[in-house]
């Protein structure tokens, strides 16, 4: 079921920036050297990630190549097993782009004071960190592996948030890590439970021995649900997105980019490959509900949106509004659904990327998260305020930019399973289009602002962090079709899974 | 059922190179105590020191010698039944304990003896027998009083510790329990500073475990009246043969021998004294405490639970299910509200406790090995954290009030950023030992302890959610907070206590990543013999 690599490309892509960090936390010398070092690492990190999916060849019969086996904890029944499908890989390429221009736009979150270089030492290094979670997550190949990176990843943002975040980062680091880790110690107990109905051995964490089980459909429902309940909290879903918005406004914008565009992501990632893969029956048997939340997530988000006073708590809103159709997308259980949605994880997290990290440019030049603190600044930095309209632009789904396709094709695929679901979800893009212009009206527009003398517009840093988001707002946005391509035999192969699974089911109960 | 007694005197089968390792740790104790009596006051120190590490170092290379000489020995031949009965079974749990029990006895040792360079054990008191703040305690002061009977008291706590697990009938399981315990109380009522709460502690360790013992004791004559025989392996025939009836003796003995043990591992409802006891006792021994004196009991609870009482196990499995259940609640409920570091860690290790039951009542071979892993996973990183404490320090005395950790992270990283790691591991969080060390006991409750082992497991997952706040709080505080005062200081450890907590802290991160062979370790001495 899996491709052996000779090369171990994912395990290059977790090492690098795990000894970038190494070097950026305990090499002496001046912060500034440190965050070269680490965006150097980061880079490079990016650059064999682009070299790996070289070798990636779309369309093989395996579900995941570059993989990788070896025993780890045989007692368990755990494997050090890594391996990419197309969802996965285009995930991972994310995150390695996303890390160097968070790092780029992380240059002075920390102030230089008389910690001297050590705190910002310290925060690059997390953030380097964090990247090796990131890669391994998405890589993991074996249950047990997913769930290690799945909660040993809060760690560094724990401190991320608690110890370079704003006022109230205190409160905001412990409800995420309260809120995360009591979902994960739910899905633990899940876990342990997979592998006793499995076929068992010493590697029977590998999610190709769990895949296809026949499981009893008591114990199937409740081990989906055990698995659910931790990414519903992680994509975050509502009712449980509550410390969402408390951790991206009390974090950095870099923490708060990583954390929203790409650790959410595992919560959304981990329904496909877990619970649709793993529990086809079960998925089938909650997909009402988990439609009804989806839609309420949808317009609930993006409603909160509208009328939020704190920026990237208004872009935390949105986010949950988005992951809504991310869910919906998946759990419609179409082919077209499923890329979409696998899509839009991709879009969200640049997209979220663009708002936070454009919309952190200001709130460092006027001292302020309130947008009411605002008005006229197009007038001050035209440069930003051109780029954050592309970015709010793609992010209501304006066509022509990557968001739109995504959006397009979830609701496409919604459309024939849930039409009802579809319609509602389909007002959330008017709504999208409030929250964004009047948030851009009220921030850009009106007459210039008095007493900002010595404001200047983007920085040529500031330059390169927007760039490359930009770029792939608009390559993606007119030719999605590399990214389908990867994207699109993953999801027909996940999707076999559920359809396997329902004809089995269908054919016996005929008999 | 009548014993007659042995025509002549008999002399034991002993088979010495299984029991070597006892015999070199008790014997280190004694001439310890010979050392305290001959040996000039400045050089005690130093030499009683060596002979401990040097003893203990001894006995684990025997006990790896004892690996081949397992099986009963310690035996004579019953006259009236021509039987041979054994006092000792030297298995693959025994040894395994022994061996863990061993190695933690070093690293506790060396953090007891910290000098901070001082005369003798920067933690213990000058003169024990004097009363706090009297004009006889500050002249012993100044004379350069030491005690350095705290090594041999410690050595023979140990050589308890080793024989608790290793015994095969109730007596032998009720001195070992005696041995441990004698020498403990004595070593809580030692402490150098805060001396009146040192002295309460030892006190109500003392009376509470008298108390406990009695209630063994008791327990152990209940079901020496069921079975006619102290010796495990009569025990379970009788149990098994249901045509004797009496199982009113049975199931009150049984429930009666439990308790003496769960006090000693802390189970609600025994777990009064745990809080106390931890917070009033010297640091060092508190450390030495949590890690061995709970490894060393839940041996005996495992030998007595899967040998001796094994087939009355519907008997009092119940009592011990609720009591696992109320261990954790109430260990991760109470840990929430405490101030300080001591007691936090004191009512953490009572949560530890429920989840090293949970395992305990997996009741298959899973379950052993999943309880031994736990215990040496729990007793390194414990050891270590009771060490960092023995070094955050203001105005002399330890500075164990929560408030007085705020902002140790910015002033002394290395220490803090030890403790969080230590923290983590106590959390359960992947990549230390207590995540493998839980999914271990979790694993062998969900997968042969049915409906209930799954239950156990999601309160256990609940506790843990809960406990996680009180540690992540340790950390905010450290971390994410500033300091509250700048005259807390840490001071600077001498070597062997660098080692101590150096070790400890190394054995949790590898423990977490490559658990594998200390898994198949236990795996392979999960093998009682009967």
């Amino acid at each position: 079921m899996s491709e052996m690599s000779s090369v171990p490309w994912l395990t290059l892509l977790m090492v690098i920036p795990l000894v970038g960090s190494a070097v950026v936390a305990f090499l002496p010398g001046s912060a500034e050297q440190a965050k070269r070092i680490a965006l150097g690492f980061s880079l490079v990190t990016l650059v064999l990630g682009v070299v790996a999916a070289t070798q990636y060849k779309s369309g093989g019969t395996a579900q995941f190549q570059l993989a990788e086996q070896h025993a780890w904890i045989p007692q368990f029944g755990v494997s050090y097993a890594l391996g990419v499908d197309g969802i996965a890989l285009v995930l991972i390429l994310m995150s390695l782009v996303l890390t160097p221009v968070c790092l780029l736009a992380a240059w002075h979150d920390v102030p230089e004071d008389i910690d001297g270089a050590r705190r910002t030492k310290a925060y690059f290094a997390l953030l380097l960190v964090l990247e090796t979670f990131m890669v391994g997550v998405f890589a993991a190949t074996d249950v047990f592996l997913f769930y290690v990176f799945f909660e040993a990843m809060l760690i560094p943002v724990y401190f991320l948030i608690g110890r370079f975040g704003g006022a109230r980062r205190q409160y905001a680091a412990m409800k995420f890590l309260l809120f995360s880790l009591a979902g994960g110690l739910i899905m633990l107990v899940a876990v342990i439970a997979l592998y006793l109905q499995g076929p068992g051995g010493a590697d029977g964490f590998l999610i190709a021995k769990l895949t296809g089980l026949s499981l009893d459909p008591t114990t199937e429902r409740l081990l989906w649900v055990g698995f659910f309940i931790a990414f519903a909290i992680k994509a975050p879903m509502v009712p449980v997105h509550t410390w969402l918005p408390d951790a991206a406004t009390e974090s950095t914008p870099a923490t708060a980019t990583l954390l929203v565009g790409v650790l959410d992501k595992v919560g959304t990632f981990g329904m496909i490959r877990f619970c649709l893969q793993l529990f086809p029956n079960a998925s089938e048997w909650a997909t009402p509900l988990v439609v009804v939340l989806a839609v309420i997530s949808v317009l609930y988000g993006a409603l909160l949106a509208i009328g939020q006073t704190d920026m990237m708590r208004l872009i935390a809103y949105t986010s949950i509004s988005h992951f809504g159709f991310i869910v919906l997308g998946i759990f419609a259980v179409t082919n077209v659904a499923g890329a979409g949605a696998s899509l839009y994880m991709l879009n969200h997290g640049f997209s979220t990327a663009a708002l936070f990290l454009i919309a952190a440019m200001f709130i460092r030049r006027r001292g302020s998260k309130r947008i009411p603190d605002f008005g006229g600044w197009q007038r001050v930095t035209p440069g930003i305020a051109g780029a954050f309209l592309i970015a709010g632009l793609s992010t209501l789904a304006l066509p022509g930019l990557s968001s739109f396709v995504s959006e397009f094709l979830v609701l496409v695929g919604t459309f024939g399973a849930h039409p009802v679901a579809a319609v509602l979800s389909c007002t959330a893009i008017i709504l999208a289009a409030l929250y964004i212009l009047l948030w851009y009206k009220r921030v850009m527009t009106g007459p210039k602002p008095e007493g900002l003398t010595g404001v200047r517009d983007w920085s040529l840093r500031e330059k390169w962090v927007a760039a490359p988001l930009i770029a792939f707002f608009i390559v993606i946005g007119l030719y999605p079709k590399p990214a389908l391509d990867v994207i699109n035999p993953a999801v027909d192969k996940t999707l076999s899974y559920v359809h396997t699974n329902a004809a089995t089911v269908a054919e016996g109960s005929t008999k | 059922m009548t014993a007659v007694a042995p025509a002549a005197f008999q002399q034991a089968n002993i088979d010495y190179l299984a029991v070597l390792p006892l015999l070199i740790v008790f014997g280190a104790a004694l001439v310890g105590v010979l050392v305290e009596a001959f040996v000039p006051r400045e050089r005690r120190h130093t030499i009683q020191l060596t002979i401990s590490v040097a003893s203990l170092v001894l006995a684990f290379v025997a006990i790896l010698f004892a690996t081949k000489h397992q099986g009963l020995t310690f035996g004579y031949t019953d006259g009236a039944t021509s039987r041979r009965l054994f006092a000792l079974a030297i298995d693959g749990p025994a040894l395994f304990m022994q061996g863990a029990l061993v190695l933690m006895g070093v690293l506790g040792i060396l953090i007891m003896a910290e000098r901070f360079g001082g005369v003798g054990s920067d933690a213990f008191t000058a003169s024990g027998a004097s009363t706090p703040g009297s004009p006889i305690e500050a002249a012993s002061a100044r004379a350069g009083l030491i005690t350095s009977e705290v090594f041999p008291l410690t050595l023979f706590a140990i050589g308890g510790m080793m024989l608790f697990p290793t015994v095969n009938d109730l007596i032998g399981m009720f001195i070992a329990l005696e041995v441990l315990s004698l020498p403990l109380y004595i070593l809580s009522g030692l402490a150098r500073r805060r001396r009146l709460l040192s002295q309460e502690a030892s006190l109500k360790y003392f009376l509470l475990g008298a108390f406990s013992s009695a209630f063994f004791l008791f327990g152990t004559a209940l079901l020496y009246g069921y079975a006619g025989s102290v010796y495990f392996g009569d025990l379970s025939k009788a149990v098994s043969d249901t045509s004797l009836g009496l199982n009113g003796l049975l199931v009150a003995g049984a429930f009666l021998v439990f308790v003496g043990l769960l006090f000693k591992v802390g189970a609600v409802p025994f777990h009064a004294w745990t809080p106390d006891v931890y917070q009033g006792a010297p640091t060092p021994v508190t450390g030495f405490m949590a890690a061995c004196t709970k490894a060393a009991a839940f041996g005996a609870i495992l030998r007595l639970a899967y040998v001796g009482l094994d087939t009355a196990s519907w008997q009092w499995q119940n009592a011990v299910i609720i009591v696992a259940v109320l261990t954790m609640i109430v260990g991760a409920v109470l840990s929430v509200t405490q101030t300080d570091m001591k007691r936090l860690l004191a009512y953490s290790s009572i949560a530890h406790a429920g989840f090293v039951l949970v395992g305990v009542l997996a009741f298959d071979q899973r379950g052993v090995s999943s309880v031994l892993f736990y215990v040496v996973a729990y007793g390194f990183s414990i050891i270590a954290a009771f060490g960092l404490v023995t070094l955050v320090r203001q105005d002399g005395g330890e500075a164990t009030h929560l408030s007085q950790w705020a902002g140790l992270g910015k002033s002394h990283p290395v220490i803090a950023g030890t403790m969080a790691f230590l923290m983590l591991a106590f959390a359960g969080i992947p990549l230390t030992s207590g995540f493998v060390a839980k999914f271990a006991v979790f694993a062998a409750a969900i997968g042969t302890g049915g409906a209930t082992g799954t239950v156990l497991v999601v309160i256990g997952a609940v506790c843990s959610a809960i406990t996680v706040f009180v540690y992540a709080r340790v950390i905010v505080l450290m971390f994410f907070s500033e300091p509250a005062d700048d005259t807390v200081e840490v001071l600077v450890p001498s070597v062997g206590t660098t080692f101590a907590i150096a070790i400890g802290t190394l054995i949790t991160f590898a423990l977490g990543v490559v658990p594998s062979s200390l898994l198949d370790l236990a795996d392979r001495a999960s093998q009682f013999v009967r």
